[in-house]
């Protein structure tokens, strides 16, 4: 087990190390140079290049490089050009909303899923089966801005339930910031709820056709017990990679929905930074979710060996 | 009283009658022995019992167990009555366990499911268990989990799981099927011991009529979800028992081998496979997998190779075909190598042809027939084109006994022994003076399997072929092959002539195989 957990842990470094490199080649190739774009068209060549000597621009590209990891690696993400703030502080600002945001949608979409997988899988071919397979169908196919629309519409405008938007922070207490993030939780979460049911479902119809359920039920298990004891944990290792693939994209992927209810999150703020050429930012929330993605994908690797034993002597 | 009573017992399966009109009975301490093909409906007898049948079933007759009709038992009796009433063993140990829970909880579960016990309770009784199909926890741990454990040791842990809470009735269905000879003679005597201590009633299902012979006091034959017969060993009497036991130790006719030019020749044959990965950059000592091997076979001879799983036999096919490279030694057809250089020579390789076990997995699916048998002419330097490839391909099949028109249709339209006789037909179409026969009829019937033995001596004595036969099954080997060579641990132990290894074997571990081998007895 601790040979597996470093072996994955050692693929968990260089990954970073070659997103990091990526991330940095490709915004050095982008068309637009930051000073020029802060100081406007009409700016004097000299100004540009004042600026450019400020900020550090003119230095070479691998200084460059070893300066921005160096200084990661120390939380000093720089300073962004345009609102020139440290980045560390606008990103630690807006990941208050969208951590927050992205664990809540994951955790609605998985209560919803376990469930609604199992019991449609219990019941293969009747007619709650089919009534989930369809609902699920739907949760897939309509998009979730429109979905997050209608929901204001409803629970905002007419039941005057929740805020139509914005974020109520997390100095007015717990539950008042929970409640103006349930929205938007609930739009994000729907399709990947009807996703991961989909996954779940299929996942324990397999299992449920093995041999060893079989002779679970042959030692006197009803099925529930064979479902709930030998089915469902064998099931898990297509479930837990679907987990790890939906929390990544609902911390990055969250920027429309994020519009539509006017979330200071980090979707908004990487939205806002390209638009403004303000590449530091836009490199830093990227090698951030980059960072994010890798160590989730590393969580669930280690997932997959708690759950299964034979992965834990693996070459 | 009987211990298990089936009365007129049928089933359907959405509507597919599978079962007609079948009564047996099973006595406390008696072994049953039910005995059919594939089809027969043997297993499904066995799971009408139990009542685990597939979605779609409806069964009508009775089935008495211990005096209840299981039949008109709801599903929470049923639950209470299986594993504690009744316990089941099944054919795959590989694929029965569940891969992610520890042996010993897997078997203590039998106990939780059934007894108010404590944990630690249920544990100490599992290992208890396991001492009694002879896997002590001081050997094999109850922390251990399947994929550490070996065919025979995971089927021991299947059995121990069915007699933990000491059930009055065992069903075993084909338990041995997937296993060894020698690990098989010893399920079998494991099965005995536990019928004889516990007095309960066994009913032991197999393909394998020697498998039950040696067992069992009374014999069911089963044909087409039909009982045929039933009674002792000795007095089966019904034309279909009868042909089913001439089958099971069929010999085909065959003129006695004379040649002596050989045509392969192995010579000191090493093929090692890289150790593990340990650490970051370290490998353990490669794994020597055959081990200095040297023979040769002579042309229009039946070489036999046998030897238990992992003994090399199969590495050694794949060395002969050129479909791996060796570590040292030479293989040459006819004085020419496999291996040119590093390239596997074509002159030679279109010489030699191969049959694989597994009539399902060797072919692609969305293939013509035709297309699949005239898949090795691109060995040729010239292969026929047009009309040539289409009169290649119907002779082919017709040297098979298929029908040219047959290339039109597709694999899955046809029966295991039919898609034997394809792949034998692909074999065949580039007229190959040697064909390895690798396992080829292990997964046939017995009835098809003596149909495609037949078959094999009819073309070798047409077509001059030459056969490499292996096997692990040795009555195969012993009835159609004129030399055999006895495979372990790599290496060639023994040596010979059929009829004289088999009549008085040198080396132990050869007569350990023979002794575990199923015979038939002769009185039949």
């Amino acid at each position: 087990m601790l040979r597996y957990g470093a072996r994955r842990a050692m693929s968990l470094f260089v990954s970073l190390l070659v997103a990091s490199l990526v991330i940095f080649l490709a915004l050095e190739i982008v068309p637009g140079d930051p000073a020029a774009y802060m100081l406007g068209i009409n700016a004097e060549p000299d100004t540009v290049a004042a600026l450019r000597a400020e900020l550090g621009l003119n230095r070479a590209a691998p200084l460059r490089y070893l300066d921005w990891i160096g200084g990661m690696l120390q939380g000093d993400f720089g300073i962004s050009y345009t609102y020139r703030t440290p980045v560390a502080g606008m990103i630690a600002e807006r990941l208050k909303v969208s951590l927050p945001l992205a664990l809540y949608a994951l955790a609605l979409s998985t209560l919803i899923a376990f469930p609604a997988g199992i019991w449609a899988a219990q019941r293969r071919g009747s007619a709650v089966d089919v009534g989930v397979m369809g609902v699920t169908q739907l949760g897939v196919a309509i998009p979730n801005f429109w979905f997050a629309m209608l929901m204001v519409l409803v629970f905002a405008i007419n039941l005057r339930w929740f805020s139509a938007g914005g974020f109520a922070g997390w100095d007015s207490g717990f539950l008042a910031a929970m409640k103006s993030l349930t929205l938007p939780a609930v739009a994000l979460a729907l399709p990947q709820a009807s996703i991961l049911t989909r996954v779940m479902r299929s996942a324990l119809l397999d299992t449920l056709g093995e041999d060893y359920i079989r002779t679970a039920r042959a030692k006197g298990l009803t099925r529930g017990q064979a479902l709930r004891r030998h089915a469902l944990r064998n099931a898990m290792i297509p479930v837990l990679t679907i987990i790890g693939l939906q929390f990544s994209f609902l911390l990055a992927g969250a920027i429309i929905i994020e519009n539509v209810f006017f979330l200071p999150g980090l979707g908004r703020l990487v939205f806002q930074a390209i638009s403004a050429r303000d590449l530091i930012v836009v490199e830093s929330v990227v090698m951030l979710l980059v960072f994010a993605v890798i160590v989730v994908n590393f969580a669930v690797d280690l997932a997959y060996a708690w759950v299964d034993p034979r992965l834990r002597g693996e070459r | 009283m009987s211990l298990l009573r089936i009365e007129a017992l049928g089933l359907s399966i959405h509507g597919q009658r599978v079962l007609r009109d079948v009564s047996l009975r099973v006595d406390p301490g008696e072994i049953v022995g039910v005995i059919g093909e594939s089809g027969s409906g043997k297993s499904m007898t066995a799971l009408s019992v139990m009542q685990l049948l597939p979605r779609g079933a409806r069964c009508e007759g009775r089935v008495m167990l211990a005096g209840q009709d299981v039949l008109t038992l709801r599903e929470r009796a049923l639950c209470g009555l299986r594993g504690q009433a009744v316990g089941m063993v099944f054919q795959e140990p590989m694929s029965a366990l569940n891969p992610l829970q520890t042996i010993g909880a897997q078997v203590a579960e039998t106990i939780l499911i059934h007894e108010k016990v404590g944990r630690r309770e249920a544990m100490a009784r599992a290992g208890e268990a396991l001492e009694r199909v002879e896997l002590p926890p001081h050997r094999v741990a109850l922390s251990r989990y399947p994929h550490e454990l070996s065919g025979g040791q995971r089927q021991r842990v299947g059995i121990a799981m069915a007699i933990a809470l000491r059930p009055r009735l065992l069903i075993a269905d084909e338990p041995t099927t997937a296993l060894d000879v020698t690990t098989q003679a010893e399920v079998l005597k494991l099965l005995k011991r536990l019928v004889q201590e516990d007095g309960m009633g066994l009913m032991l299902i197999s393909h394998d009529l020697g498998v039950v012979a040696g067992m069992a006091e009374r014999i069911v034959i089963m044909r087409q979800g039909r009982v045929i017969e039933q009674g002792r060993f000795g007095a089966l009497a019904h034309p279909y028992s009868r042909a089913l036991l001439e089958a099971s130790d069929h010999v085909p006719a065959r003129p006695a081998h004379d040649g002596q030019a050989p045509l392969l020749r192995v010579s000191d044959v090493v093929r090692d496979y890289p150790g593990r990965r340990q650490g970051w950059r370290g490998r353990a000592a490669p794994t020597r997998a055959v081990d200095g091997v040297s023979f040769d076979i002579r042309r229009g001879e039946n070489l036999g190779l046998v030897g238990e799983s992992g003994c090399g036999k199969s590495t050694l096919a794949r060395a002969i075909l050129g479909l791996e490279p060796v570590e040292g030694g030479r293989i040459e057809l006819d004085g020419q190598p496999v291996f040119d250089g590093h390239r596997v020579n074509r002159a030679v390789r279109r010489r030699m042809q191969v049959v694989f076990q597994d009539p399902y997995g060797s072919f692609n699916p969305r293939w013509s027939v035709a297309r699949l048998v005239a898949e090795p002419l691109y060995l040729l330097d010239d292969p026929p084109q047009g009309a040539a490839r289409k009169a290649a391909v119907a002779e082919a099949l017709s040297s098979v006994g298929l029908r040219p028109e047959d290339g039109a249709r597709y694999i899955h339209e046809f029966s295991g022994g039919q898609r034997q006789r394809i792949a034998l037909a692909r074999a065949l179409i580039i007229r190959p003076d040697l064909i390895v026969l690798d396992e080829a009829v292990s997964a046939l019937d017995v009835s098809i399997r003596a149909q495609m033995l037949d078959l094999l001596a009819d073309l070798s004595t047409r077509l001059g072929l030459t056969y490499l036969f292996i096997s692990h099954d040795l009555s195969v080997v012993r009835n159609v092959t004129d030399r055999v060579l006895v495979m372990q641990g790599g290496r060639i132990v023994e040596e010979g002539a059929t009829a004289q290894v088999f009549a008085a074997p040198g080396h132990p571990y050869t007569r350990r195989l023979i002794a575990a081998t199923p015979r038939l007895p002769v009185s039949a």
